[in-house]
This record gives structure tokens, C-alpha cells and sequence, in this order.
């Protein structure tokens, strides 16, 4: 099933023209309608007439999150104030936080592009759908609704938190399908699972907002009887409708005659060769309030552009594997929470949340993993524990190549959330980043 | 002839054991003997309740991992070189012993030795056989 079958199907050459053609013009639209980009293209001597090529994006310079919250509150946006229809906010856990704009076509274009994730997840327009982020600022619910109610699906604007009453709902309505983070929907499971309640009606999962590992998504499947999907977003190029799964979950689908990605060396702006892992950089194609250039997401992932199994042309770009900013350097070694979340998958006698605890100990960084011993096999003999931690760092040896100290503790332990669960705790005074 | 023991995991922290204790005591469940092996990080805590079927639920439902395992109960005379004596006995048999501890009784004044082992039917046989005399479930609880 598709949303705008022409489009997710085009044939890549018919799809790369349209993208150089759009490109081309956000240029010439960016140039003549943003100072910011009127002054960073003319100092790079760019104009749409030097734009030949797609590969010719690369004399564009990057856009950065500190190019918009520098010009807070309007001041990137392409069109008057009167033809904005809507703006959304990403929160500013330093200073102020990022604004982006939309006009009356901008909501058009992403509710379709959200539409399109979903179908491709399997919504459809018999669904119930349950939208439990947060309303407000964020783009994650608002976006979801438009896209769900586009395509036909009955809304359920539930909202976050409140979580008895969610399931409530759920129960009475029917609902069949969960607009959720991963965490709380894991979270959900596991209040349902204390409830004794197993007469939900719940079809389909998209989970975003964050990454999902493997062992979560079995968890929350198992414990909600749904099929979980992931998707991609963020308020920045548009909110969610970036990217998502198709049933085929062999990553997430770029609606890139929108939104045209890149994948660039996080350290030295260098482009990748196709199919390298690195940072997703995005440029808008159509966007009318606020277009941003080669804007770098600090997400890192890779891209896949063979045509998938679902019939879709569009490129499949790989699970994030983590933010370049939240990266944790770690005696000097690259660690992405997502690298810990593979070196735990299918081990047993754990349960999937984890905490990392970062620590400087004489001026030496130390890695501590956290993870919930949840049965009581090897109880018998401490060797058996002490064989499991032990297994569990030569694992995170292998991936990290750093020697982690693994402690288990008791279950439900580690501090979980109804949002988001706080996975990393870095307790080395400078620079102190505790990451969600 | 064996007797239910329970193994609780709990971190070391200040007031662990004390909660633990505690859901048992409000569960009206009485601890007979107690035992606590730790690292620096956790510990396991093995005991001999009164109720060991209801206190497994009653820690697995305030999330608890608790495992169940049948141990068996010698009693000793309270007197030097007794423990040593059963010890030899089974390791003489080729039996080693996982874990052990012990408590005293109430009235009889005798010692009582909890002992893991891998194969309960063989150890009881050889201890029975030697003259000891082994608890058996539903005597522990009057002792
Ligand atoms: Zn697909």
C-alpha cells in the first residue's frame, strides 16, 4: 500500500531529476528570500546556475542548529508572517529554543509525507489511532495528527502521561494504532502486563522520537501484541515525515523528493561515498517558511538506495545509531548508547533498560554499564553472575573496545520515565551532559 | 527429604535487606535461618522461611529476582569437629558442597547445617546412611 504511489515508486533517474530541479530553485528561493542564506551562498559564490549536478550541493555550506538559534525567533523564515499558518519549537536545554515556521502548503505537504509513513507502516483509514507525545510545541503529536487524519485514520488525541487512562481508552475505543515513544510504549507494556489485561486491539506501532534496539522492540511487540515500526524526524527540516519504516523494516524510508539526504564525516565535513555510515545532513527541497540548506542533524546513520522489497524507489536510511552530540568520548573512544543496546541484545537473564554511568577517577575516564538482572536462574552460584557480567564486558569489549565495569542490579531498578528513558549519566564535572 | 530454600538477589545499598525482611514480616512469613553472600556491588541472600511458596510470590511481586532451590538440613551435634566430620564424610563420597550455613534451635540445642549440593538424593543417602539425621520440609518449620 501506498500514499502517492508515483512518487514512492518513481524510477530513481526520474526521482534524481526532480531533485535537482527542486534543488535549484531552494537555492534561487533561499537566496532571494533569507538573509542569512543570501549572505552564506553569496560569500560561497553559490547560485542555482552553479548547481548542475546533485553532487553540486557540496559548494553549499552546512546550516547548523546554532545558525537557527541564532537567528531566534523568525528570523530564517522565507515569507512574511501573515503567510505563516503555524510555528513549533524544539526545546532549549541551553538558551533558547529552535523556531520553525509553516505555511498553509507547508502543512499540506507534511501531513502527506506523514500520511505516506504510515500507510507504509500498514495505517490505514479503518485505524483508531492513539497519539500519546506530547501535545504542544513539539512537532512529533500535531504532525502525526494531520498525517493520520489525512489519510483517513480516527485521531485519538490522548496526549502524554496519564497512563491508566491511556490504556482505558484504548480498551474502550479499540484503538489499533500506538503513536508513542519506544520508551513509553515499553513502559505501557509493562503497566498492561501488571493490569492483567490482554483484550487490546492494538495493530500497528510508530514509535519515534527516539531509537529503538531490537530487544525493546520485541519487548514492546510482545507485550502490546503490535507490529512496531520506527520513524524519523525532527522540527528542524520539518518534524516527523522525514523518514519511516515500510513493513519491510529493513530501514526507514526518506521522502527525499522533499527532503534530499547526505552523509557526511562528522569531523571533517567531508561527503561520504554512498552507503558510508556518518551524519545525516538534510536539505529541504519544497518547503515554503522554512527551508533550510544542507542542514547537518548530528544523527548518524547510513543510506541504502537499492529499491526495497515493498516496491518502494525511495532510499533507506539506517537506524540512527546515535547523535554526534550525544556521542560520549570516553578515554577517547567514540561510544554511542545505541553501540551498548547491540552488545546486550539477546543476552539472557537481563532485561533490555541499561544505564551508563560515566566517571572520571583520577583524571581516567571510567565506563560503568548498569543492567537488570530479571531472573533468578543463576542465583545458585555467584560464578554464574559473575560469568554473565564478565560475558556481557567481553562483548562490550568487542564493540566498543573499551573495558566497561558491568553491575547488575535489581529489576525496574534503573530510573525509567513516562517519556523518555535516561539512559546516560556522565559524571565528569566539565561539560556535564546527562542525554535522554 | 530436602528442604525449599529461597535465593534473593539485592544490591548492596543501605536498606535492601531491611526491606526485604521487612515484605516478608507483613506477609506474616517467619525466617527460620539466613544466610548473605556479597560482592562490592550485590549480594544474594538465601533463606529458610516458613512459608517459602508464599514468600517467593510475595518478593517476585514487589520485583524481586528470587529462585527456589531445595537444600538439605543436617543436624549436628553441638560439638567440636562435628561439621568437619560430615564434611570429609561427603567429600569422601565426592561430594562437594556449594554453599553452607547454619542456625541453632530453638529448644533442642542442637546445630542445624544447611548444605547445597548437586545431587540431594545421593547426599541424604550417604548422610542418613552415616547416622545422620536429616530435617525433613515439614519439620523445619517447628524446630
Ligand atoms: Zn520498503
Amino acid at each position: 500500500m501506498y500514499w502517492q504511489k508515483d512518487i514512492e515508486t518513481m524510477k530513481r533517474s526520474d526521482l534524481e531529476r526532480l531533485q535537482l530541479e527542486r534543488l535549484r530553485y531552494i537555492v534561487d528561493y533561499c537566496y532571494n528570500n533569507v538573509p542569512f542564506y543570501h549572505e552564506r551562498l553569496k560569500k560561497a559564490g553559490v547560485t542555482a546556475d552553479k548547481i548542475k549536478t546533485l553532487k553540486d550541493i557540496e559548494y553549499i555550506p552546512y546550516t547548523t542548529k546554532d545558525d537557527i538559534r541564532e537567528n531566534y525567533p523568525f528570523n530564517m523564515f522565507a515569507v512574511p508572517m501573515r503567510k505563516v499558518a503555524r510555528v513549533h519549537a524544539s526545546s532549549g536545554t541551553t538558551g533558547k529554543p529552535t523556531v520553525v515556521g509553516y505555511t498553509k502548503n507547508d502543512l499540506d505537504m507534511w501531513a502527506d509525507t506523514v500520511a505516506r509513513i504510515c500507510v507504509a507502516a500498514g495505517a490505514t483509514e479503518d485505524d483508531i489511532a492513539q497519539i500519546s507525545f506530547g501535545y504542544g510545541l513539539f512537532t512529533g503529536a500535531l504532525g502525526l495528527h494531520y498525517g493520520l487524519e489525512k489519510l483517513g485514520a480516527c485521531v485519538v488525541p490522548v496526549s502524554s502521561g496519564n497512563t491508566q487512562k491511556q490504556i482505558m481508552l484504548m480498551r474502550d475505543f479499540g484503538t489499533t494504532l500506538l503513536i508513542s515513544t519506544p520508551s513509553y510504549a515499553l513502559y505501557l507494556g509493562e503497566v498492561i502486563k501488571e493490569m492483567g489485561i490482554d483484550d487490546l486491539k492494538l495493530r500497528v506501532g510508530l514509535f519515534g522520537g527516539e531509537g529503538c534496539s531490537k530487544d525493546i522492540r520485541e519487548q514492546i511487540e510482545k507485550t502490546l501484541g503490535l507490529f512496531a515500526t520506527d520513524n524519523y524526524g525532527m522540527s528542524e527540516i520539518i518534524g516527523p515525515g522525514v523518514s519511516g519504516e515500510c513493513q519491510q523494516r529493513c530501514g526507514l524510508h526518506i521522502n527525499e523528493d522533499h527532503f534530499l539526504p547526505e552523509i557526511i564525516d562528522s569531523e571533517t565535513g567531508q561527503v561520504k561515498e554512498r552507503g558510508e555510515c556518518g551524519e545525516l545532513v538534510v536539505t529541504t527541497l519544497t518547503k515554503e517558511a522554512f527551508p533550510v540548506l544542507r542542514y547537518r542533524t548530528r544523527d548518524i546513520t547510513k543510506l541504502d538506495y537499492d529499491t526495497c522489497k515493498c516496491g518502494r524507489t525511495l532510499v533507506r536510511m539506517a537506524k540512527v545509531m546515535g547523535r554526534s552530540d550525544d556521542m560520549l568520548i570516553i578515554k577517547g573512544v567514540n561510544v554511542f548508547p545505541s553501540q551498548i543496546e547491540s552488545a546486550l541484545e539477546g543476552v539472557s537473564h537481563i532485561g533490555p533498560h541499561y544505564q551508563l554511568v560515566v566517571r572520571r577517577v583520577n583524571a581516567r575516564d571510567t565506563l560503568e554499564v548498569k543492567v537488570e538482572l530479571v531472573d533468578g536462574e543463576l542465583l545458585e552460584k555467584f560464578s554464574e553472575l559473575e560469568q554473565l557480567a564478565n560475558m556481557i564486558r567481553n562483548r562490550l569489549h568487542s564493540i566498543l573496545g573499551l573495558d566497561a565495569k558491568v553491575t547488575l542490579v535489581e529489576p525496574k531498578s534503573l530510573e525509567r520515565f513516562e517519556g523518555k528513558a535516561k539512559r546516560v549519566l556522565d559524571l565528569r564535572g566539565e561539560n556535564p551532559k546527562s542525554e535522554c | 527429604m530436602t528442604v525449599k530454600q529461597l535465593s534473593i538477589f539485592v544490591e548492596n545499598k543501605p536498606g535492601r535487606l531491611a526491606r526485604v525482611t521487612d515484605i516478608l514480616a507483613k506477609g506474616g512469613i517467619d525466617i527460620r535461618a539466613l544466610s548473605v553472600a556479597d560482592t562490592t556491588d550485590y549480594g544474594i541472600l538465601r533463606l529458610i522461611v516458613s512459608d517459602p511458596i508464599k514468600a517467593c510470590e510475595l518478593l517476585k511481586g514487589a520485583e524481586y529476582t528470587v529462585k527456589l532451590t531445595d537444600v538439605i538440613v543436617v543436624e549436628l551435634e553441638d560439638e567440636v569437629g562435628a561439621l568437619a566430620r560430615m564434611l570429609a564424610l561427603l567429600d569422601s563420597h565426592g561430594i562437594s558442597v556449594e554453599y553452607l550455613y547454619a542456625f541453632i534451635g530453638r529448644d533442642k540445642g542442637k546445630a542445624y547445617i544447611i548444605i547445597r549440593v548437586e545431587d540431594n538424593i545421593k547426599a541424604v543417602d550417604i548422610l542418613s546412611g552415616n547416622g545422620y539425621s536429616v530435617t525433613k520440609e515439614e519439620e523445619i518449620y517447628k524446630i
